[in-house]
């Protein structure tokens, strides 16, 4: 946690978006983190996506668990509410917050400890109810704040700094995702900024249960030969099967990507997404083909990344309950209570 | 033979098996009962089980309106073999044994000092219908109507009920009040002048309702603006989630769209049922979870995140027999520990204590302004005798001028005008901060929200000044809960009292019989019943006034004299517990007697 509050100051030909909102009115505390952690990558791409999107920071409450990522909500939109709740318990307390307001985006930023050991039942749950949020984990593998303990993650046959051996198979939680029934799924690698920010755009844009999967090295205690969460690791056994592009409401990011046949979907909230395939065979819009190959690959010691997943016409939690279109915080006694005269009947009934 | 001969004033006991389908059967009995205008006070005592083993549904008729169980049975009506054994000898002397005697029965399972009642129930059954699901099911209607004629209970109150009871299925009214008729006519040409137990026609029930407290606090909920629940199935709370749902269907759908004005979520477990409860209450919506011991058990993290991080939250705990699994179908009072100090780290928690369904009812609605008022958990410590029995109590009531108090919820207003707001800071003296929820202002208001130590604008520290400066804001935080809480309710004897009695919850009927019946005996005792922790001061006024205090609870570790002791100061010497914790309801004679047997002790010691 910080308490280094960030000056103020900005250079007067920042760059501004349709809000008027310049990145630094999307940034939070300085970063408490080690230097060079993938985590800050993920914080810095999260600040471009809402930059890009014209999101008001305070329509976005941000959540988290315990753990190194998990600290990083306090280093990004600094306008928006946060919760920092307890260990693995992040997605119950996004699902009671999401509940009582649809109107704003929730954000649950958590890590691999968080989600995929103490927190699995309640990730897994979250995602099958069909909480509308974008759900990322920060993977590096390993527990950062207690020094370096293999996580849930790690995988099999990995060594640690300290010279330890993971015999114990690993969770793939992108695999888990779509089992449960996340309707936009993704990975990806806190090296590959291009390939994040619109990745993060197209899951905020994304009505439903969104979930990204980045591996985020941990330069302290998994950055070493051995290690299959290492930046020299990620980067040789990267396979992405496509690129994205957000068009709308800017103009696209430039995205830099080898020729592919390219696709274009509509989102929900009236932008495009360009999809440049780069594997030719791979459809994201078919799940169980995407099961298939995200095992046939992992296999292969490859890891899959980019836009795994996506279901065009996503239904959330709120549809499944039928609430009203209201946020349910804003309704009053006049709305709620039946009174008086709704207990002559229930009186009536119980003699 | 000597006949137990009493109008108005008995105890009926029905020996069942689970799943047999007599619960309806015995709880249309008891309504009859209270139709007549005696009031009636009916416990299940139930397995944890859905078919096979042993139910028992006790129905004690008070014309004098005691609602307590009594203990002792003087009628039995014993329809299952496999406890014919312990019903055949928890029966009074001079009592009446009812069975069914379709099958013969050794006279060696017998006693000589009850009557017995016999009626071929079974035969009568199996002679008129054919499916067997037919028989077993009107056999239980055949000995309601043969008891109504034993008895003296008016047949047509009885045809009524059936006729109220299958409304919307009018085909089964007809053979249900057939076979009704057939056990009243059996019983009237057979069984004349058997039994001394009388019911008659009586107004000592006046407008009273018969309701369970689950199905009371699911409409409290309702009624204090729950808008979202989230719960794990467990018994004895999950007709507290039930019936919310029941209720919201009723009264919570939007007439135009048909949409809902609620969600319930039936998490995957305990503790995420507290965590979306908290989510949704940090994000400004009246929020509850409805659970028993062994949920609060795993509900301990996050109810110390709630405390310290200052948040609105309602649990409504049904409690039930523990420690463990316990006796998860028996009554107890025994998490009062676990909740008033829930969690790790020091805390303390608002406890809210009914005594029956309607101010269950009540504190329900209330502990929803409570909890956002204080920003923090509130609990609502019901049981299951409260939660999972009928009842007799006042009608509820609902004053329609009420407001809901959201409690200190800064505004953008406020804030757009310049209003400092730190989220931990005591601005009005009362220890209770301002709180903005998250979406309410594009550039003030924000703030992070940490089980951490934070100072009184909510940023991080772990100096130990700030750390302490909150948490004894918290504890003052506490303190103004007193006033706010429902107050206790005390009543002085008619002459001054030398000893009090301390009383609370599910108690209250035994308490209040226990009571007039020592008066008679011209036994004086002040007494006070909890209403709630924390304590006002005048519960401490009330125990230093009086010599020793007698303090009835449901649990083995007298809970409740560890917080009078500790919050108050008191010394425990002047406490005499009277603990019942079998997992039956207390009874009026379990505290008569232990009232009576101290206090004979002092006066010999006294005299010696």
């Amino acid at each position: 946690m910080t308490y280094i509050a960030k000056p103020k100051l900005r250079h007067p030909a920042i760059p501004v978006n349709k809000l008027g909102y310049t990145h630094r009115d999307y940034e939070g505390s300085v970063s408490t983190l080690c230097a060079g952690c993938g985590h800050d990558s993920i914080s810095f791409a999260i600040i471009q996506a809402c930059f890009e999107l014209n999101i008001e920071p305070h329509r976005v409450a941000k959540l988290s668990g315990i753990g190194c990522s998990s600290k990083t909500p306090d280093y990004l939109l600094g306008q928006s509410h946060g919760f920092n709740s307890v260990h693995g318990r992040m997605p119950s307390v996004l699902t009671g917050a999401n509940l009582a307001n649809r109107d704003l985006l929730y954000l649950g930023i958590s890590g691999d400890g968080d989600s995929a050991s103490i927190g699995l039942g309640q990730f897994v749950h979250c995602v099958r109810r069909g909480v509308n949020m974008v759900y990322i984990t920060e993977n590096n593998g390993v527990y950062g704040l207690t020094k370096g303990q293999f996580s849930a993650t790690a995988d099999k046959g990995s060594k640690s700094k300290a010279g330890g051996f993971n015999a114990d198979s690993p969770l793939d939680l992108v695999s888990m995702a779509l089992m449960v029934g996340a309707t936009f799924v993704g990975r990806s690698f806190s090296g590959d900024k291009q390939q994040m920010v619109p990745l993060i755009m197209a899951a905020m844009s994304h009505p439903g249960p969104a979930f990204i999967d980045i591996v985020s090295p941990c330069v302290a205690f998994n950055n070493h030969a051995g290690s299959t969460k290492a930046y020299d690791f990620v980067r040789d056994h990267n396979e992405a099967v496509n690129r994205l592009d957000i068009m709308e409401p800017r103009e696209a990011i430039k995205v830099e990507y080898a020729p592919g046949t390219t696709e274009e979907v509509a989102l929900h909230d009236g932008s495009t997404l360009r999809l440049a395939k780069l594997a030719a065979d791979y459809d994201p819009f078919d799940k169980i083909g995407a099961m298939n190959y995200l095992q046939s690959r992992a296999a292969a010691g490859e890891l899959v990344t980019g836009l795994i997943y996506m279901d065009s016409s996503p239904k959330d939690m709120h549809a499944n309950l039928n609430t009203v279109a209201a946020p349910l915080n804003r309704l009053s006694e006049k709305e709620l209570c039946p009174g008086s005269k709704g207990l002559d009947s229930f009186n009536a009934s119980h003699r | 033979m000597p006949q137990v001969k009493s109008v108005n004033d008995f105890v009926v006991k029905f020996a069942n098996v689970n799943g047999s389908g007599s619960a309806s059967a015995n709880e249309m009995f008891a309504r009859s009962i209270l139709r007549m205008g005696v009031p009636v006070a009916s416990r299940n005592i139930f397995p944890s089980n859905i078919q096979g083993l042993p139910t028992w549904y006790e129905v004690r008729v008070s014309g004098k309106g005691w609602l307590g169980r009594r203990g002792g049975v003087d009628l039995m009506v014993a329809m299952n073999p496999q406890t014919w054994d312990k019903d055949i000898a928890s029966i009074d002397p001079g009592g009446y044994l009812f069975y069914d005697s379709s099958r013969p029965v050794p006279l060696s399972k017998f006693r000589d000092d009850i009557n017995v009642i016999r009626m071929p129930l079974t035969e009568i059954s199996n002679a008129t219908y054919k499916d067997p699901r037919q028989r077993q099911l009107f056999k239980n209607i055949i000995y309601v109507g043969a008891l109504a004629q034993l008895l003296g209970i008016d047949l047509t109150v009885l045809e009524k009920l059936i006729g109220e009871q299958y409304k919307g299925k009018d085909a089964l009214i007809a053979p249900n009040q057939q076979a009704l008729r057939m056990g009243h006519d059996y019983a009237r040409d057979n069984l004349a002048d058997v039994c001394g137990l009388r019911i008659e026609k009586a107004d000592a029930v006046g407008d009273r309702i018969f309701v369970s407290g689950n199905d009371a606090a699911g409409l409290g909920c309702v009624y204090g603006g729950a808008t979202v629940a989230a719960w794990y199935p467990i018994t004895p709370s999950t007709s507290v989630a039930e019936a919310f749902a029941q209720h919201c269907r009723k009264y919570r759908m939007d007439a135009e769209t048909k949409q809902n004005k609620y969600a319930i979520v039936q998490s995957e477990d305990e503790i995420s049922a507290i965590g979306t409860v908290i989510g949704a209450g940090w994000n400004g919506a009246r929020a509850f979870t409805a659970t028993s011991g062994p949920g609060i058990s795993l509900m301990q993290e996050f109810l110390g995140l709630a405390y310290f991080a200052e948040i609105p939250a309602v649990i409504i705990d049904v409690q039930r027999g523990g420690p463990s699994t316990g006796m998860p179908t028996r009554t107890q009072q025994a998490d009062l520990m676990i909740c008033a100090y829930a969690s790790h780290g020091d805390t303390k928690h608002v406890l809210m204590l009914p005594e029956d369904p309607r101010e269950l009812f009540e504190f329900c609605a209330q502990s929803f302004d409570l909890a956002e008022r204080l920003q923090t958990p509130v609990f609502v410590l019901e049981d299951l005798d409260i939660g999972m029995n009928d009842w007799l109590c006042q009608p509820f009531t609902w004053d329609d001028s009420k407001v809901y108090d959201r409690g200190k919820l800064m505004t953008a207003e406020e804030l757009e005008t310049g209003k400092t707001f730190g989220r931990y800071l005591d601005v009005d003296g009362d220890a209770i901060p301002y709180r903005t929820l998250p979406g309410t202002h594009p550039t003030k208001g924000a703030f992070f929200t940490r089980g951490t130590s934070r100072d009184r604008f909510a940023k991080y520290s772990e100096e130990g000044p700030v750390y302490q400066d909150n948490m004894q804001r918290l504890l003052r935080k506490f303190e103004t809960a007193k006033s706010l809480v429902p107050a206790p309710v005390i009543e002085h004897a008619s002459k001054k009292a030398k000893h009090g009695l301390i009383y609370f919850g599910s108690s209250a009927p035994a308490v209040r019989e226990a009571m007039a019946t020592l008066a008679e005996e011209g036994v004086q005792l002040d007494t006070m019943r909890l209403r709630a922790f924390p304590f006002p001061e005048s519960v401490a006024d009330f125990i230093n006034a009086h010599d020793q205090v007698f303090l009835v609870e449901q649990n083995r570790d007298a809970q409740m004299r560890s917080l009078l002791v500790n919050e108050c100061g008191i010394d425990p010497a002047r406490f005499i517990s009277i603990l019942h914790f079998d997992g039956t309801p207390i009874t009026a004679r379990f505290i008569i007697a232990a009232i009576s047997e101290r206090l004979s002790l002092t006066s010999r010691e006294a005299a010696e």
